[in-house]
């Protein structure tokens, strides 16, 4: 281990304690890890990028030519939660998507939380992602959110800060899936008297949710994946999930509207479809309704989804709930909706289209973490603390000139794991997201996607950013609990 | 199933097969330029391969003679040439990576690892590892993807549009390898005489070596190698698993078990009857390059209708 001084001081790590000692959740892996060679977890390291190339579980760089599939890096070093934190995360992950959910059912029928004076008006009207198509529409148990990613992070023993929430189309689970079956394939004495949840009928709960929420009077719900095309960053997920589900994979060109229906061109004519798992944006969903220049998209499917005929998941304009700037709402939403105190916690955040905010951002831009609030991906953001006083003075003027487009937040001390780099085992800084399904009801995979920044001290984790993954392993109680259903 | 989903399985059913057929078809032409030059074998050897204007273009837009070496690079590894082996192992592997939620897992790492394998690979290397090694290699690839689709695929639609993407390519194939020597026969000539027979002794030999089927000629006709018979033995004879008589049969098969009553059975049928009633003397008379050309078009139709049934192109 090599934690610098101020590291070992100021930085939560998850596997050892300030003392040294390691943590209860370590345990058994810290006494396993001990026995190996730093060589032969360099060879299971290869091991993992073969099996992943091989399998092809590879992103795609645009603007390349066949070469440009990459691997997301990935860690052989797990990051382990254990059972009473993640009964933690569990319940903060879910409270916080029912009240997404229902703010999203709100502003698109009585809108009480802005007549109630919680959420200013204009943010929500004015966003950009609110569909005013979907006034006053129905969806089937009120669901808008069907699959959510929030993404958590931790500062100390007992805080966990929601970082945003993600229920647009969240990418990524299909790395938490097969990080797990790699993780398994290259070290089974680790798992085989295991105590890890197993996450792996993720697929099943995931059709599970799409089954429930088809429109009514649907028995037998034709189920399918909507994907941009395998030139998508996205597309290996999409097929492996549409493997997994054993449904079809369709893309726009597949599907057409034709009496007031949605059917799938198939070899022995045109098939209902019931329920339309999305993974391609609003925007380019509808060439009637949006983007009329979308090739991606099915002309009319708007109209369905009006009638009540085709679900589509996740709900058209479900963007307005998880924007950088509705994030600040969501405590408020918690306690307006569910009556209950927000388990998870906010990161401090500063909206600069406040004026006593902007200055203060102004003022202090070197200690904060600067973001667009329509921004994903890492792209658009500056850290104050690692950027000189150029960008800074750069994204000043940004700000000024387009304050509403800015909100900021402290620097985090975003918790560290041990990692497997070049210098050997050294601590790197990680996030979490755990994966939300709701259908018939809310559930949450016991484990996530780990995101690593692997350049030393970084705080991005981006994969866009060069990030990678780590398996996440959630400790079962120690005494097993039946099954729920 | 999906349309879409049934042309991708079938171009990757045929891209596979013709990575392979030109395997084979490079390998018999490269021994062939390997014979003694004075047998005249060497003449427009590699030139035949470009059988259309517009191919042969394309070739001297890059290259300016027709030599092994340029010839092999073009045809093997070049990436501007969207029929080389490389090439097609892409687009079966692209069309694999399109259609994997229906494939097995391990259909897609055999093509995907012969994809990675290949893609690194220069004309240095080829020559290293021997161009005969190397397209045999090439061969065994395509045989352990076959092989790989008949021992985990389902038997349901996506495995039948897959057989019969492989049996329009290797009928097609078959046709165009026998069409690259059509020009050699004469409409009227006697059985060979004693000097050309050596020279068709080395190439039609090589010819029934590249398609497997030089052992079975010599059981089955148990004379010296006769181009009609030749003809006869990869067109009429559904013994032979590369025939255009075999493959036909296959295709009738696939169709009438996945739609009996539609055009493109009927036109399948059509063909085999053509190769049923066919006989080798007769074609010979009206001359070999028609009957297969001919043939050739009867087959693109097919393909054509076999995509309008089943609306894979609209």
């Amino acid at each position: 281990m090599n934690l610098s001084d101020r590291e070992k001081l100021d930085i939560f790590d998850e596997m050892h304690a300030a003392n040294g000692d390691i943590r209860a959740a370590y345990r058994d892996y810290s006494a396993w890890l001990t026995d190996q060679s730093l060589e032969r977890l360099r060879q299971k390291h290869a091991q993992a990028d073969l099996l992943f190339r091989r399998l092809g579980i590879t992103f795609t760089v645009y603007g390349e030519d066949e070469g440009g599939e990459r691997l997301i890096p990935f860690d052989v070093i797990p990051r382990i939660i254990s059972h009473d934190e993640w009964a933690i995360l569990e319940r903060g992950a879910i409270q916080r998507v029912d009240a997404l959910n229902a703010f999203l059912h709100d502003i698109y029928h009585e809108q009480e939380i802005i007549r109630a004076g919680i959420v200013p008006a204009e943010l929500v009207m004015t966003n950009e992602a609110f569909q005013p198509q979907m006034l006053g529409l129905d969806l089937p148990r009120r669901v808008y959110a069907h699959v959510s990613g929030v993404d958590v992070v931790r500062v100390d023993d007992k805080t966990f800060y929601v970082l945003e929430d993600n229920v647009r189309t969240p990418s990524g689970v299909s790395y938490m899936l097969e990080n797990r079956e790699t993780m398994m394939r290259l070290f089974p004495d680790l798992f085989a008297q295991s105590v890890v949840a197993p996450v792996d009928r993720y697929a099943e709960y995931l059709l599970r949710s799409l089954q429930a929420v088809a429109p009514m009077g649907v028995d037998d719900p034709t189920v399918v994946l909507m994907t941009p095309g395998q030139y998508n960053s996205a597309y290996f997920e999409h097929a492996f999930l549409a493997m997994e589900m054993g449904i079809e994979l369709v893309e726009g060109r597949d599907l057409f509207v034709d009496s007031g229906s949605i059917f799938m061109r198939t070899t022995e004519g045109p098939k209902r479809v019931d329920v339309i798992y999305r993974r391609v944006d609003d925007e380019y969903i509808d060439p009637l309704a949006f983007n009329p220049a979308s090739a991606l998209g099915v002309p009319g499917m708007l109209s369905v989804v009006r009638s009540g005929r085709v679900t589509v998941c996740n709900a058209m304009g479900t963007g307005v709930a998880d924007d950088k700037a509705m994030y600040c709402f969501v405590p408020d939403m918690i306690r307006f909706y569910l009556g209950e105190e927000p388990v998870l916690q906010n990161v401090p955040t500063y909206s600069c289209r406040k004026p006593d905010d902007l200055k203060y951002v102004l003022d202090n831009i070197a200690e904060l973490v600067v973001k667009e609030v329509h921004g994903s991906g890492g792209y658009g953001m500056l850290v104050g603390p690692k950027a000189s006083k150029a960008e800074c003075d750069d994204f000043k003027r940004r700000l000024k000139a387009e304050p509403d487009n800015y909100i900021a937040q402290p620097t985090l001390a975003l918790s560290t794991c041990p990692t497997l780099v070049e210098e050997g085992i050294a601590p790197r800084h990680v996030d979490l997201r755990p994966y939300v399904l709701s259908g018939e009801k809310t559930r949450v995979m016991p484990g996530g996607l780990t995101r690593v920044a692997l350049k030393q001290g970084s705080l991005v984790v981006n994969s866009s950013q060069g990030g990678g993954t780590k398996d996440t392993w959630v400790l079962e109680a120690p005494v097993a609990i039946e099954e729920e259903e | 199933m999906l349309s879409s989903t049934a042309d991708n399985l079938f171009w990757m059913a045929r891209y596979m097969e013709r990575s392979e057929n030109t395997a084979r078809l490079l390998t018999g032409l490269y021994h062939m330029s390997l014979l003694p030059a004075r047998r005249g074998a060497q003449a427009g050897l590699w030139e035949g391969l470009f059988q259309s204007e517009t191919e042969r273009n394309a070739y001297l837009a890059k290259y300016d003679s027709f030599k092994t070496d340029p010839v092999l690079t073009y045809m093997v590894l070049d990436r501007d040439n969207s029929s080389s082996i490389r090439s097609c192992v892409w687009s079966a592997r692209e069309n694999v990576r399109a259609t994997r939620h229906v494939l097995t897992t391990d259909m897609w790492e055999t093509i995907n690892s012969t994809w990675l394998d290949i893609a690194k690979v220069t004309y240095a290397d080829m020559q290293d590892m021997g161009h005969h090694e190397f397209l045999e290699w090439i061969k065994v690839r395509s045989h352990l993807f076959r092989g790989v689709a008949h021992g985990t695929m389902r038997r349901g639609e996506a495995f039948e549009f897959w057989r019969m993407g492989v049996f329009i390519e290797r009928a097609e194939n078959t046709i165009r390898l026998l069409a690259a020597r059509a020009h050699t026969f004469k409409p009227t000539g006697p059985i060979s005489r004693e000097d050309t027979a050596t020279l068709d002794y080395y190439q039609w030999g090589t010819l029934l070596r590249s398609v497997n089927a030089y052992k079975a000629y010599r059981e089955i006709y148990k004379s010296q190698i006769d181009p009609r018979r030749v003809v006869e033995l990869l067109t009429l004879n559904e013994e032979i698993p590369r025939s255009v008589m075999a493959c036909v049969e296959e295709i009738c098969q696939v169709l009438e078990g996945l739609r009996p009553r539609s055009r493109c059975f009927e036109q399948a049928r059509d063909l085999l009857n053509r190769l049923q009633s066919a006989r080798i003397e007769r074609v010979y008379r009206t001359g070999m390059a028609r009957f297969l050309e001919d043939f050739r078009a009867g087959l693109h139709d097919l393909s054509l209708q076999i995509q309008k049934d089943f609306l894979m192109i609209q």
